[in-house]
């Protein structure tokens, strides 16, 4: 079964006076509990492919499927539906709400989705231990540093047990030690729950833990390596 | 669905006090607003009220009937027949407070040293009591004791103008139904103060019978005074009494009558809601300054919530949220701070430094702060929901976000 398949996907958005090509009749398909990583330098489309993924950005041709549901055409109410149930993100910064704390953060998506209060504080909990988290649970994004900030983020993305998480840069703001411990908490989240990952970024490092690294260029798949997870 | 609510109230609530000094300079600005708001109001309304009941209680009571005539040419010419069955029947309904009949006419009254031009009224003392200032406000002297008393009462400042004094005697010159001149001694028997001093100028009182007779009008009587609760509410009495009354004699609410004072509370209650409306706009600047600023400073936030999935009408939601608490704590506190601050001014505050200027419209020089309930809610109610519309805003800029971005912006 493909968690994801993008068909034939194309985007030209404007910044400035020039048009760049984000993606250019981009096909992909991602198998159920993936562990993916989009390489490619800055302006190299892997960003805009994990936005059209993820439901955040249309492209202007091609399709996108998540499992059996095609979600490029949806509108923008029923893409932010398809987001809050199917999808977990990452993302590089400003990853959490500064008034919540790490377990309301975590809450924050089983609330919206409409989890019972008794159930999403039970989930949470859990979740902020498997992450190493326990103990912080009261405590406010300002009162953590950014790699605990991350898993926390983490956490969230996974509190709501969805079948994809799409990671925009998630270890570019951290030291190289909080890096390898939240690539490590991946690999386990991948393994134990057999959740997808997709992971844009340009650090090779990253790279090193993924099962499958698709290098992009110019809005272009130049290359997509099968390897063994580290 | 309650979820997705609790939430944006949370949000809504803790945001709300991310930045408490620009918070509490807000809510500082509401407070102020609101309590001049309804301070102020209850001011204007105090003063205004004083002027209507003042107004009512010389002599028009709440509803009047006369001759259709009468007013047009207020003589002994244009008189009606004492109330009898219906009408006498209507009058002694719940509504009614109370009633009296009374005679009124332009007459001379002349002393040794003066004379001036007064309005003769001829009451039935009893029934007017309940009705009209004179029993209350007699400062020296008696009431008159029946409506066949020939004892006469006058204001004070026209016992200055006529250079005379209680027990002396006054002759008082009308004219009777035949346009003969009819003329008689009274004695002075009650002097009378009364807050609005043109009053003391202009009117006497004498016992209806008294009136009559000096008249040769045998019962016929100029007007029925009627009283009933509430001066602000007389539509349900005037309908009743004029039905009663018949289609042959005028029925005039107390505001037709003194239409000086009648649009003076229809401008009062104009002014109010100006002045609401105005207070609020100058609130409004603050609060939607406020919203843009909060709003500007949560765009990459908005774009993450946007992005995890929260719906533009939940983002919409939380900022009007946030507009509708700050608007609510500032309304409360608000509120209790004019209430606080009437209820030390119930018994009144002496403007009397500039009681004279203000009898020339007819105020007192006591005011006394007047707080209606209906001005608390129309003050509330309009900073709710124009405080609302304000907010739209800003909360629809902000639910409009791409999230792209807004979580990329710098």
């Amino acid at each position: 079964m493909k968690s994801v398949r993008c068909i034939d996907l194309c985007k030209t958005y404007r910044q400035g006076e020039v048009e760049v090509t984000g993606l250019d009749h981009v096909n992909l398909e991602i198998d159920e509990g993936g562990f993916v990583c989009l390489s490619a330098p800055s302006g190299g489309g892997k960003t805009t492919l994990l936005n059209a993924i993820g439901g955040l950005d249309t492209p202007d041709s091609g399709e996108i499927w998540l499992a059996a549901d095609r979600v490029d055409n949806l509108a923008k109410g029923e893409l932010a539906k398809m987001r809050l149930h199917n999808i977990g993100f990452v993302f590089q910064a400003y990853n959490l709400i500064p008034v919540l704390t790490a377990r309301e953060n975590v809450e924050f998506v089983m609330e919206v989705q409409g989890v019972p209060a008794a159930d999403r504080r039970k989930r949470s909990l859990e979740i902020l231990e498997e992450v190493g988290l326990e103990g912080l649970e009261d405590r406010r994004p300002a009162q953590m540093s950014g790699g605990q900030q991350q898993r926390v983020a983490v956490a969230r993305a996974i509190a709501s047990r969805p079948k994809l998480v799409l990671a925009d840069e998630p270890t570019a703001n951290l030291d190289s030690q909080s890096a390898d411990q939240l690539m490590e908490l991946f690999v386990e989240l991948n393994r134990n729950h057999g959740t997808t990952f997709v992971i844009a970024t340009h650090d090779q490092r990253v790279m090193g833990y993924a099962k499958r690294v698709i290098r992009m260029l110019d809005g272009k798949i130049v290359g997509d390596e099968q390897k063994e997870a580290a | 669905m309650m979820g997705g609510l609790m939430i944006v109230f949370r949000l809504a609530w803790r945001n709300l006090w991310r930045n408490h000094r620009r918070t509490l300079i807000m809510l500082a600005a509401i407070v102020v607003g609101t309590w001049a708001m309804i301070f102020m109001t209850a001011l204007m309304r105090g003063m205004v009220d004083d002027m209507v009941k003042d107004g009512v209680t010389v002599l028009p009571g709440h509803v009047q009937i006369h001759h259709p005539a009468f007013r047009d040419d207020p003589t002994i010419a244009n008189v009606m027949t004492p109330p009898s069955a219906a009408l006498l029947e209507a009058l002694d309904r719940p509504e009614v407070v109370a009633w009296a009949t009374r005679v009124r006419v332009p007459a001379v009254i002349s002393s040794e040293s003066d004379t001036a031009g007064v309005t003769l009224v001829g009451i039935e003392p009893e029934r007017e009591r309940d009705i009209s200032f004179v029993a209350d406000d007699l400062a020296d002297g008696r009431y008159l004791e029946s409506r066949d008393d020939r004892g006469l009462i006058v204001g004070r400042k026209l016992i200055d103008t006529l250079e005379t004094g209680l027990g002396k005697r006054v002759v008082i010159m009308s004219q009777d139904r035949d346009n003969e001149i009819a003329d008689r001694g009274f004695r002075i028997v009650g002097i009378f103060d009364s807050k609005l001093q043109q009053y003391e100028e202009g009117y006497v009182f004498a016992g209806e019978g008294a009136i009559q007779e000096l008249l040769g009008v045998g019962d016929a009587i100029s007007e029925v005074a009627i009283l009933g609760h509430d001066y602000r509410n007389v539509e349900g009495l005037h309908r009743m009494i004029a039905e009663a009354a018949g289609p042959d004699l005028e029925v005039l609410a107390w505001h037709e009558l003194d239409s000086y004072l009648g649009s003076m509370l229809a401008v009062m209650d104009g002014f109010v809601v100006v002045w609401i409306v105005v207070v609020f706009l100058a609130l409004s600047f603050g609060l939607v300054n406020t919203l843009v600023m909060a709003v500007f400073e949560r765009v990459r936030e908005i774009g993450l919530m946007l992005a995890l999935g929260m719906t533009p009408r939940s983002i919409l939601s939380q900022i009007l949220a946030e507009s509708i608490l700050l608007l609510v704590i500032g309304l409360a506190i608000g509120n209790l701070a004019a209430w606080a601050s009437i209820e030390p001014l119930k018994d009144g505050i002496d403007v009397s430094i500039v009681g004279e200027g203000m009898e020339y419209f007819g105020s007192a020089a006591v005011v006394y702060p007047a707080l209606y309930l209906s001005d608390v809610i129309l003050a509330n109610v309009v900073v709710i929901v124009l405080g609302f519309f304000a907010s739209l805003s800003p909360a629809w800029r902000a639910s409009r976000y791409d999230p792209v971005r807004a979580i990329t912006k710098v």
